[in-house]
């Protein structure tokens, strides 16, 4: 692993150990970020999966009932009962956090209270299974919005976990690394230079010592001659 | 402020969701839905359902609100059946965020 390029000084060493610290702190809240994300999510897309091949099943039945209608009646015939809506559908959102993840929340909001709303058209001219198709999928559609905001916070959680993931792994394995490998090579490289100021420091006190041996000896040798 | 919900498909799918009170846009084709798609989702639509058959053709456009929390893209089936889409798009997910598609297994 490729160290930093920095200066093998002191304060440098000071300042990495320090940043090695708040890494490894922030690794570790992001991983469990990343494990209660994951938790969540999973349990979501279960329940999500299970809710869409069940809502899928019910549109398909309804889907049924329209066809049966549309083989008694004519098109035009058919076209024509909806072409003025009684019923409208608005939706109240408001957001949840999932671990500092916002996703939508729906809540159905109906134009009219009315049960028998939904049947824009006179009974007379249509046919008994378009009223069956039409309750049909008039009470599927809480599901679908159910739906609709399950998959949508899947989606949103699995780009959040992404992120999470991509962040925990260049943390462990780049960032981590990084500074233990310079903060090795700066604690080297001071010892290094430790080790070479000590032999020098013995070197230069044997000199010294030689030097007033020699001294004491030249003085001993003038006495002797005097 | 109060959002709204459409449909986007072929016409003969669209028609029964306007009886319960959803916005229809009936699209033929793939160009057609993603035009239709970009104006649902600018003017205050949180849900817009489009058929599957429709979705193959514009799986870009629909990507481009994954990341919103805002729009939601949902697939269903049309009249024709489904594709196995939305079912294939929480895999999807799931292999985006563990790295592999553990549900497939069970």
């Amino acid at each position: 692993m490729a160290r930093l390029n920095v200066n093998p000084t002191r304060m440098e060493l000071t300042r990495l150990k320090k940043r090695l610290v708040t890494a490894s702190r922030g690794h570790k809240l992001l991983k469990d970020k990343r494990d209660e994300l994951m938790k969540q999510f999973l349990d979501i897309v279960r329940i999500s999966e299970k809710l869409r091949l069940s809502v899928e099943k019910a549109l398909m039945e309804s889907y049924a009932g329209f066809q049966a209608a549309g083989a008694v009646m004519s098109p035009e015939m058919l076209e024509q009962t909806f072409l003025y809506p009684k019923q409208g559908v608005g939706i109240e959102m408001t957001f949840r956090n999932i671990m500092s993840v916002n996703v939508p929340m729906y809540d159905i909001i109906t134009k009219t209270d009315d049960k028998a709303d939904i049947y824009p058209y006179g009974f007379a001219a249509t046919s008994g299974e378009l009223d069956d198709a039409v309750s049909q999928l008039s009470s599927v559609l809480t599901e679908m919005l159910k739906l609709a905001e399950l998959e949508k916070t899947v989606k949103l959680l699995a780009q959040e976990i992404e992120k999470t993931r991509r962040r925990v792994n260049a943390l462990e394995y780049v960032m981590i690394p990084q500074l233990q490998e310079t903060i090795r090579y700066i604690t080297m490289k001071l010892d290094e230079n430790e080790r070479g100021n000590l032999t020098r420091l013995m070197k230069v006190k044997d000199m010294m010592v030689q030097q007033q041996i020699e001294a004491s000896r030249a003085r001993e040798a003038q006495r002797a001659v005097s | 402020m109060l959002y709204r919900a459409a449909v986007i498909g072929d016409s003969q799918t669209v028609m029964g969701f306007k009886a319960v009170g959803l916005t229809t846009a009936s699209a033929n084709d793939g160009s057609e839905a993603a035009v239709q798609l970009h104006k649902l989702a600018e003017s205050g639509y949180a849900v817009i359902y489009i058929t599957e058959q429709l979705a193959a053709q514009i799986e870009e456009d629909m990507a481009r609100y994954n990341d919103t929390a805002e729009v939601a893209v949902i697939p269903i089936p049309s009249q024709a059946g489904g594709l196995g889409i939305g079912v294939r798009g929480l895999h999807l997910a799931v292999e985006r965020a563990v790295g592999a598609d553990i549900l497939k297994q069970q």
